[in-house]
């Protein structure tokens, strides 16, 4: 797929340049910054490797199952985020102070970034197109459930839709409802239920029984 | 600024239409990874900040940003900011060949794959000394200013003028609006909660609430 399937917008539009002089460009002032001396090309590869591969939703699924697993660490994670994700060792840029938000009975959260990409990194990697995207962005603060609905997930009105708009450097990571049915579910097994969308808000875990389809 | 990129509550961009999450890519195009990276090392250098770097991106022309898929965007000013700070020449840019040599002072901050692996990865600090005591509290009614400066400013537009509350007070933070003109200074920084009906009138989601992190300079008492 090009990029171009992934514009964050609903129209059509013509680009001056094709998709390969972007490429041809972005590998020009790679060059020319390599050769100032001002990116170290291992250093770039790095990078690229750490957040292709290894810092992505698996760490916020991990914090998510081991704090529906503990209660006690739960209690931490709401009380003090900052401290219970460091204990796991989750730290990194733009997820140097974060709030978790907690689904329940009453309240469901979603969290968007109107004026930018705001994310918590080190707990869900970098952000999914959507969550870029201008739709998003324009819906989600005006019509939270709208929004949800495109993601199949049906809030009933009774519920509050808490929506949080990540406007500072505070980043939010949703704390979903534990599906029941998982009494006694190791924290591995939990891990399959936490989806990173419902470490958003658009949705919520899975249900056992549907715990293996996706 | 009132600038394309405030974007909450606007109409007619269509659907989400989301990639279903287990066929996501990190990265759809290997340039886009390497714009990603290229721009997080020069970050690194310290010669602009975040704020700057997204002031910088909503400057570009609407209907570019607009068109622009986010990596685009992103080395669109990229490039805008290494030829403002004097980084490299708008002569290298055209001929990609380097011309000027880089200040010691800067090399000396060029990123190694050791740092880039160290734990916590590459952080920021963005708390700052309090100014002065906080204004105001948890639980007090507070009025999003009506303002519309020129420059940077993390005010969205959906929130000027409406009344909310304080729901906690998140310390002394980075001020954006002056740390995009070069200026680091703390301001207090709180979470403020609106009622989608205060915000959106008869058309809002009913029972639901939008939490916005507002700085103590975007807000006065209200009752």
């Amino acid at each position: 797929m090009s990029h171009h399937d992934h514009h964050d917008h609903d129209h059509d539009h013509d680009h001056t340049e094709p998709p390969s002089d972007i490429e041809l460009r972005v590998k020009a002032l790679e060059s020319l910054l390599v050769e100032k001396g001002l990116v170290d090309p291992e250093a770039l590869d790095a990078l690229i490797d750490l957040y292709e591969d290894k810092i992505g939703p698996s760490n916020g699924k991990h914090v998510v199952a081991h704090a529906w697993a503990d209660e006690e660490f739960k209690q931490w994670l709401l009380d003090d985020p900052n401290a219970a994700i460091a204990s796991m060792g989750y730290v990194g840029s733009q997820g140097e102070q974060v709030r978790v938000v907690e689904n329940t009975d009453d309240v469901h959260n979603l969290v968007v970034c109107t004026l930018c990409s705001c994310y918590p990194w080190p707990l869900l990697g970098l952000p999914p197109v959507w969550y870029k995207s201008a739709p998003y962005r324009a819906q989600a603060v005006a019509d939270p459930r709208g929004v949800m609905r495109q993601f199949g997930s049906e809030i009933p009105q009774e519920k509050e839709v808490r929506v949080w708009d990540s406007t500072s450097e505070m980043r939010y990571l949703v704390l979903p409802q534990r599906p029941a049915g998982t009494e006694g579910w190791s924290e591995e097994q939990l891990m399959d239920l936490v989806t990173r969308n419902s470490m958003v808000g658009v949705e919520e875990a899975r249900v056992p029984a549907t715990a293996g389809a996706a | 600024m009132n600038g394309v990129h405030d974007l909450g509550g606007m109409q007619g961009f269509g659907p989400v239409r989301p990639e279903p999450e287990s066929e996501e890519r990190v990265f759809h195009e290997e340039w886009e990874s390497r714009v990603y990276g290229i721009t997080r090392l020069i970050g690194r250098l310290g010669l602009w900040n975040l704020d700057k770097s997204r002031y910088n991106r909503e400057q570009l022309p609407p209907a570019e940003y607009l068109a622009n898929s986010y990596y685009e965007s992103w080395f669109a000013g990229l490039r805008k900011q290494l030829v403002a700070v004097g980084l490299i020449s708008e002569e290298e840019l055209q001929t990609g060949r380097a011309s000027a040599p880089v200040p010691e002072r800067i090399m000396e901050r060029v990123v190694n794959a050791e740092q880039v692996r160290a734990v916590p990865i590459m952080t920021t600090s963005y708390v700052r000394p309090e100014p002065a005591p906080p204004r105001f509290a948890p639980g007090d009614r507070v009025r999003a200013l009506n303002r519309h400066p020129r420059g940077h400013t993390r005010e969205p537009r959906y929130v000027r003028g409406h009344v909310g509350t304080v729901r906690e007070h998140y310390g002394s933070q980075v001020y954006p609006d002056l740390s995009a003109e070069g200026v680091d200074e703390g301001h207090h920084l709180y979470s403020v909660r609106f009622d989608a009906s205060e915000l959106w009138g008869e058309s809002a989601d009913a029972n639901s609430v939008v939490c916005v992190d507002l700085w103590e300079d975007y807000l006065e008492p209200a009752q």
